[in-house]
């Protein structure tokens, strides 16, 4: 256990560097700070439910790793609309948070905006690394549990914090 | 259960089982941002600690998942009893390493931060005050992360409630919440005392 939370946190310090590399815009703009930790754990949640239900249903064998297997298909589709039902409202949430706490700084639509385009990216991405981590615990024969969620949660963590720095850059 | 099942009805189902915890961890998080928008004043007074806010929440949710699911997993086989009792040497092992490992995982991820900020002639704050941060934070909310999982956990399994489930949302919202709640705690306490 140890050896793999070390590398993680390796992992994760590069993205923490990411977010030092733009501190000051993060710092000018609260809004954003505020959009740092509940992006980074909404992409990770998508990615651990998606990565749950796909490793028990083929421990439940009703799940085939095939592009025209149904099950597959149903729950991609039902992370990329959960990503564009949450990831909108937590663009509301953060601006409004941050207007009631240390006033924003930033449009409230601009907010939404980095919020909803950072989440539809992460939404597809969220799918891809599941799928495709999943896929490959399976062909090596690993139990999906073990090996699945936690590359999924951090993996997720840190396309959180590329996306919302690319996005960031993108619109404001 | 219809089977073959449509894609449609896959993923109805699908949305409406996440969306509660999804939610649920979004307002954790919500919560968790503003705590780390009010908190401009200490990230600009301690170089490099925004750089640690990821791999601190990331081993949060690491360790105290791993704890969660352990815990499950020893009341589904039946060899953890779903009441809190110091004496059980398997309850005790796996707090003890769960904290051990926060802790030293935290201590790990700032020195790992200074390291890369000094080669890299950003100026952080001493090595002293990011580790002394860390293993603060890492202490304090491990502490309170365990009674939040043990509680849940076994509460929860005492109600008939699949442990495998709750651990998830619990972890990943209460490790947002404490995880930067406690960080901003050990920033005032260690710049406090130096």
């Amino acid at each position: 256990m140890l050896p793999v939370l070390l590398v993680l946190s390796v992992v994760e310090i590069g993205s923490g560097l990411v977010l030092g590399e733009y501190e000051t815009t993060l710092l000018t703009s609260p809004s954003l700070l505020v959009l740092v930790p509940v992006t980074i754990g909404t992409a990770g949640n998508l990615g651990s439910v998606l990565a749950a239900r796909l490793s028990t249903a083929f421990h439940l064998g009703l799940l085939e790793f095939s592009p025209t297997d149904d099950r597959l298909a149903g729950n991609a589709l039902a992370t990329a609309a959960l990503s564009l039902t949450v990831f909108p409202l937590v663009g509301v949430g953060a601006w409004g948070a941050t207007e009631v706490t240390v006033g924003a700084r930033l449009a409230p639509t601009t907010v939404v905006a980095v919020s909803t385009l950072s989440g539809a990216i992460l939404g597809v991405l969220a799918i891809a690394v599941t799928i495709t981590t999943a896929y490959a615990a399976y062909r090596l024969g690993a139990d999906p549990d073990d090996v699945v969620l936690p590359v999924v949660t951090n993996a997720c963590d840190v396309l959180g914090v590329l996306v919302l720095i690319g996005t960031v850059l993108l619109i404001t | 259960m219809p089977f073959p099942m449509s894609i449609g009805s896959v993923a109805r189902e699908a949305y409406r089982e996440g969306l509660p915890a999804l939610v649920t961890s979004v307002v954790g998080g919500l919560f968790a941002g503003v705590v780390l928008g009010g908190m401009r004043g200490e990230l600009e007074a301690v170089n490099g600690l925004l750089v640690l806010v990821p791999a601190l929440l990331a081993t949060r949710g690491n360790v105290y998942g791993s704890l969660g699911a352990r815990l499950a997993t020893g009341l589904h086989q039946g060899l953890i009893e779903p009441r809190v009792d110091w004496a059980d040497e398997r309850l005790r092992g796996a707090v003890g390493a769960a904290l051990g490992n926060g802790v030293l995982v935290s201590v790990f991820a700032a020195t790992v931060a200074w390291t890369v900020l000094t080669l890299g002639n950003a100026n952080p704050a001493s090595l002293t005050t990011l580790a002394a941060i860390a293993m603060t934070a890492g202490l304090l909310s491990g502490i309170a992360l365990t009674v939040a999982v043990v509680t849940v956990v076994f509460a929860g399994y005492r109600r008939g409630l699949n442990p495998d489930t709750l651990v998830g949302p619990i972890v990943t919202t209460t490790g947002d919440v404490f995880g930067i709640a406690f960080l901003l705690l050990a920033t005032r306490f260690v710049l406090g005392v130096t």
